[in-house]
């Protein structure tokens, strides 16, 4: 059974006469672990806003389990949310901080000391209660933040890229943390993140933003094997997005050269991006090749290389587990099924 | 190390010549008699005035408590507009300040008078006059009015400290804006309330010129009274140090308890 927990309609943000959001509409499947993924500035934050209360819509609806919303203030939300700088109460040591939403409840002593210890073992910082927020490191802290959003017993959980200023060891450690907390816990979170590679990690659905759009909804798989236009190719993962034509349905050209592919739909000779992940794209000798090139540099990134080369005109990146002798001529070559061919975005 | 030692000497010679040697002088002249004989007399004649002093705590307690409750608010919103808005709204407070004190006083006098403009206003729509000079509601008005600047700047200066993040935190946890006040706004407040008491509690209760120009003669304070014993009728400077002294030990006394109470809070 999926629900929809939370449904926004038509949602628009204008900031000094600026469009920001630009006619969202987006549901939130219950209990899943949702991300919204896109360069800064694309209005993932600001629908995140949204949600918690603390943004307005220009026009637009916002329902909850099919409640409109709108007008509720942020703390009669079922919502509670992680802030980007933890946003942690300095005055009040770690048990107070989470404590917080509860003593608002003004629930039994008992209880708040039963749950703000049920949140410190969740969090794995049992022991902390009587510490300072300022004797802790970053990640302590965002731990911290997460347990005292979490101990109010929220439906949706929003975190705004709480992971931004921890270093790669702890981003990792926390994701992987995040992810059990959210499975144990069997509630929705919405996070907001730039980081691709967070986003196909943790997430049930990603939803891929630009420029106060959405463009596309998926599960990580979808958006990376079978991204809708080159700006979502680009933006997850590698890839090189070449001009093509579409000659008929499953041929393309490009390069100079005329490939089968299994795209099909298009209008003929329809000018089309092409995008092939670099890790789709074979090695083979020269006279095996499709495509000749010139290799022009390589870097070594530990699981792989990543190699440029330079052929017909455009720059290739291929990444592969054989390095390549910079300057040596090399064969190209790519299965149809790695082809993957894009309408071409109108300009803005 | 030589070097930075003598950068001190103007400090400590400025510190001995306008401090050190004044208040000595103050202890001194409030320990002695006429012939230069120790004594007590000077304190015990403080005696006499205990009502006044009574008074000059009691307005300044008013004084400090209604610009507390006007420079709260005021503050906090300040430290949520943009921050040049912010600056032009500190300027407009400040402003004030950059005109002489007694002009500013006087100023109140031609408002509050029985045919002044405030009473002319009030006669137009068939009021008054009323009683608006020559009592304590004058006094406390003059102390609020001088004061209320020193009051909202540390009070502004703590707030701007506090996150926007931190206030939406708190009403996402469920707080209404009495709540958010109650557990965040107010705590985290503590330092520059603190500050704002000692530095409008201090000049208030030692005024002589406000109460003076507003109290018309009822309402003195203890800084009348010490004045007089220095340029007025009642010339005895052995007295009028005594009272000095008393209130800055009460001063003093007062101050360090708020101070106390500032650094624990701001400490949490």
């Amino acid at each position: 059974m999926k629900n929809t927990i939370i449904s926004l309609r038509n949602a628009v943000v204008e900031y000094d006469g600026e469009k920001i959001l630009k006619d969202i509409n987006l549901d939130i499947i219950d209990k899943q672990f949702v991300t919204l993924l896109g360069p800064s500035g694309c209005g993932k934050t600001t629908t995140l806003r949204i949600i918690g209360g603390f943004a307005e819509m220009a026009s637009g609806e916002l329902f909850f389990n099919g409640v409109k919303i709108n007008n509720l203030p942020p703390h009669k939300r079922q919502v509670n949310t992680v802030f980007q700088k933890y946003a942690l109460f300095p005055h009040l040591n770690i048990f107070e901080n989470i404590a917080f939403g509860l003593r608002i409840q003004k629930l039994p002593e008992k209880e708040i000391k039963a749950r703000v210890e049920e949140m410190l073992k969740l969090v794995n910082m049992e022991g902390f209660e009587k510490r300072s927020i300022n004797s802790l490191s970053g990640g302590q802290q965002q731990r911290i933040a997460i347990a005292r959003a979490l101990v109010n017993r929220p439906k949706v959980l929003l975190l705004d890229e709480p992971l931004g200023a921890l270093d790669l060891k702890l981003r990792k450690e926390m994701q992987i943390e995040l992810k059990r907390i959210q499975q144990e816990l069997e509630i929705t979170f919405i996070y907001v993140t730039h980081d691709q590679e967070e986003a196909l990690t943790m997430s049930d659905t990603v939803v891929v933003m630009k420029d106060g759009t959405i463009q596309q909804i998926g599960t990580p798989q979808d958006i990376y094997n079978e991204p809708n236009n080159a700006f979502i190719a680009d933006f997850i993962g590698e890839s090189n997005i070449i001009d093509g034509i579409m000659r008929r349905d499953f041929l393309v050209e490009f390069a100079g050269k005329e490939f089968a592919c299994v795209d099909k739909g298009f209008e003929k000779d329809e000018l089309v991006d092409v995008v092939i992940r670099p890790e789709d794209i074979k090695v083979v000798p020269q006279y095996q090749g499709a495509i000749i090139g010139v290799v022009e540099n390589v870097i070594f990134k530990g699981v792989h290389y990543e190699i440029s080369v330079d052929a017909l005109g455009y720059k290739w990146i291929i990444h592969s587990t054989q390095s390549e002798e910079v300057g040596s001529i090399i064969g190209m070559n790519v299965t149809p099924t790695d082809i993957h061919i894009m309408h071409k975005q109108e300009e803005e | 190390m030589k070097a930075s030692k003598f950068l001190a000497v103007p400090y400590i010679a400025w510190v001995l010549i306008f401090t050190i040697i004044p208040l000595s002088l103050v202890v001194f002249f409030a320990l002695t008699d006429s012939d230069g004989n120790f004594t007590l007399d000077n304190l015990f004649q403080m005696s006499d005035y205990m009502s006044v002093l009574f008074r000059s705590i009691v307005f300044a307690i008013i004084a400090t408590v209604i610009c507390l409750v006007i420079a709260f608010p005021a503050a906090y919103i300040i430290s949520r507009v943009s921050s040049m808005n912010q600056s032009s709204l500190i300027i407009l407070i400040m402003v004030p300040m950059w005109i002489s004190f007694l002009l500013r006083t006087y100023a109140w006098m031609t408002l509050l008078e029985p045919n002044g403009l405030i009473n002319k206003m009030f006669s137009l729509v068939g009021l008054g006059p009323f009683d608006l000079i020559n009592n304590a509601g004058a006094v406390i008005l003059g102390m609020v009015y001088n004061y209320l600047p020193f009051m909202i700047l540390p009070l502004h200066s703590v707030m701007t400290k506090i996150e926007p993040h931190t206030v939406e935190a708190a009403q996402d946890l469920g707080c209404n804006k009495i709540n958010l006040v109650r557990k965040v706004i107010l705590p985290l407040s503590m330092p520059g309330i603190s500050t704002g008491i000692v530095a409008v509690f201090v000049p208030s209760v030692s005024t002589f010129v406000i109460s003076r120009m507003l109290g018309g003669g009822t309402n003195d304070l203890i800084g009348d009274f010490i004045e007089s014993q220095f340029l007025g009728n009642s010339y005895n400077p052995h007295l009028g140090s005594a009272m000095a002294l008393v209130l800055m030990v009460i001063v003093l006394f007062m101050m360090s308890l708020f101070n106390q109470f500032g650094s624990e809070e701001g400490a949490v």
